[in-house]
């Protein structure tokens, strides 16, 4: 009965299951005496969208340059699409698709003519209207790329790896120097490309870029993972303290408070007290309890569970070399 | 193989290569403007050369040679620069597409507007000056004109890999190229300089190439084979240094 359902129910995302996308094992690089990567190992599951995040200096671009076959390794096993990337060929780059950290419009052609040459790169290219629909450029099809902005110019880059129909898509930093709107119209090609069901691994500084997409994220911190889990349950996100916060009231005190909550919280010079508990439904219901009782409403009253970006700094925190 | 690749590159380059002013200004329009200018000036008298040809028709081998370094040579390298540190080429290697297509696809755009702009000079020259053309010449002309262009193209990529910045790019070209053009019988006829300075301009490809054009255009002489196997050597030496050091991505590297 298991064996059935496991085989007929749709893998949720992020289990190994089927050949991995990519598949990562002790791998290790090295510029001279710099050890750059340190012994990282990852298997990104078929349709998933992983993030990839690190600060600086990590090892995370040398780690996806790596994986394009850019760069190469000097340690360990790697396998992108069931292909070492040092072996690489044209078939497997058919079954790629590389947005670039940093890269300009091809000079001198139109958003159109520039997703035409790139199609003609390609065994089995997506059709080049659809495409610049997809990323929402219709309306700057007869562009020049030169004259595009920001936000445009990185629309067109996706358009130019998604030409290919590839499998696999990695997205360096796909947001950095966006705008607001720009990102949120940015978040939604990427979730379009996750309900066409690619694998997506991505790079971002933005915690709310990998909370939003991601399906799984790994953190990295002098070449080595650090952290490795879903959005919700990364470095025990869900096990920490939440914090409980609320303004006492000008009349009241702390000696006022419930004898249970006296001891845990702790009031600054304005009366605005702090609670930091690993059980907040224990204190909320205390401090409720109290305040309906004494007929108090605390209006600012605010629970609060770390962010990513909390677990992240945390996480990133003193190992910018280990 | 990959021909019909190869021409699709081709027609793309070409396309962004005439949308560039500062390229169309250099390659396609400066020769004949220079053309004009020396022949109204009379630089070197009435008739020049050892042939004592007429001005106008000794300068339209010259200034062919001209033509076909900036089309193959300048615009090459300033553009392929440009490209590598803008992450096209990187982008484009991201890709399928095979090197050697990127490559013999750019040395095609280059040949093609290297004949289009010979094609013009030889026009002005006939239509304004009355230059005769012998229909006999025209095999000899594009043969040396491609082998010129194609050499041009390998030195193009041999010197990118010597240039780190686009923006250095422009200057150093032309800082090699103009003291060549003056020593090489394309602004100055060659026998108008001293004897060292004709043996020094022998030893670089330019010389070979206007060379080779001015007995190409004569239906006396036809192509000069010698020139050609200078212009082959110099392009095989380009291709060890292209081939050994040529990158794709950008000088700046981040980890």
């Amino acid at each position: 009965m298991t064996a059935i359902a496991n085989a007929t129910t749709p893998r949720p995302p992020g289990q190994p299951g089927g050949e991995a996308a990519i598949s990562i094992r002790g791998l290790g690089k090295r510029y001279g005496r710099v050890e750059a990567v340190r012994g990282i190992d990852l298997d990104v599951a078929p349709g998933e969208i992983f993030a990839f995040l690190g600060p600086n200096g990590a090892g995370k671009t040398t780690t996806v340059e790596i994986l394009e076959g850019f760069r190469h390794r000097t340690e360990g096993e790697v396998s992108v699409l069931g292909v070492d990337p040092d072996a690489g060929d044209g078939g497997w780059r058919n079954r790629l698709g590389i947005v670039l950290q940093e890269s300009q419009p091809e000079p001198g052609l139109t958003v159109r003519e520039a997703l035409e040459l790139y199609a003609g790169y390609y065994a089995r290219p997506r059709d080049v209207e659809e495409t610049i629909a997809l990323v929402a450029l219709d309306e700057k099809a007869d562009t020049l790329g030169e004259q595009l902005s920001g936000g445009q110019r990185r629309r067109l880059d996706v358009a130019l790896a998604l030409i290919g129909d590839p499998e696999l898509i990695f997205l360096d930093e796909p947001t950095t120097g966006f705008d607001p709107q720009a990102r949120r119209a940015a978040w939604q090609v990427v979730e379009g490309l996750r309900a066409l069901g690619k694998t997506i691994f991505l790079t971002t500084h933005y915690m709310d870029e990998a909370e939003r997409l991601a399906d799984r994220i790994a953190v990295i911190a002098a070449g080595r993972i650090v952290a490795l889990g879903t959005p919700e349950t990364i470095g025990r996100r869900d096990r920490r303290a939440a914090t409980i916060t609320f303004s006492l009231p000008a009349n009241l005190r702390g000696a006022h408070l419930p004898a249970g909550l006296r001891g845990v919280t702790h009031l600054d010079d304005r009366g605005r007290a702090t609670i930091r508990t690993e059980t907040p439904l224990v204190q909320l219901l205390q401090l409720s309890g109290w305040a309906i009782a004494a007929d108090l409403d605390l209006p600012d009253l605010d629970v609060r569970r770390p962010t990513l970006e909390d677990v992240y700094l945390e996480l990133t925190r003193d190992r910018k070399d280990g | 193989m990959s021909m019909p690749l190869v021409l699709h590159q081709a027609r793309y380059d070409l396309r962004a290569f005439l949308r560039n002013k500062q390229g169309r200004y250099f390659t396609l329009i400066l020769p004949i403007v220079l053309l004009v200018v020396f022949v109204s000036v009379g630089v070197g008298g009435k008739t020049v050369g050892p042939d004592h040809a007429d001005s106008s028709t000794y300068y339209v081998p010259g200034l062919s040679a001209l033509a076909i370094v900036a089309a193959s040579f300048v615009n090459l390298v300033i553009s392929i620069t440009a490209q590598r540190e803008a992450g096209v080429l990187k982008r484009r290697r991201a890709t399928p597409v095979p090197a050697w297509v990127l490559i013999a696809g750019r040395t095609l755009t280059a040949i093609v507007v290297s004949l289009a702009t010979l094609t013009m000079l030889l026009a002005v020259g006939h239509f304004a000056y009355g230059i005769e053309l012998s229909a006999a010449t025209i095999p000899d002309v594009a043969v040396t004109a491609i082998v010129g262009s194609a050499a041009f193209c390998v030195l193009g990529y041999a010197l990118s890999t010597r240039i780190r910045s686009a923006d250095a790019a422009q200057p150093m070209v032309q800082a090699l190229m103009l003291p060549l053009y003056f020593i090489s019988g394309v602004f100055v006829p060659s026998v108008d300089l001293p004897g060292w300075l004709r043996h020094v301009a022998s030893a670089f490809p330019v010389e070979h190439l206007a060379d080779g054009l001015s007995h190409a255009y004569s239906p006396a002489s036809g192509v000069v084979w010698s020139d050609l196997a200078v212009l082959s050597l110099w392009a095989a030496g380009g291709l060890v240094l292209a081939l050994r050091r040529f990158s794709w991505t950008p000088s700046t590297t981040t980890t």
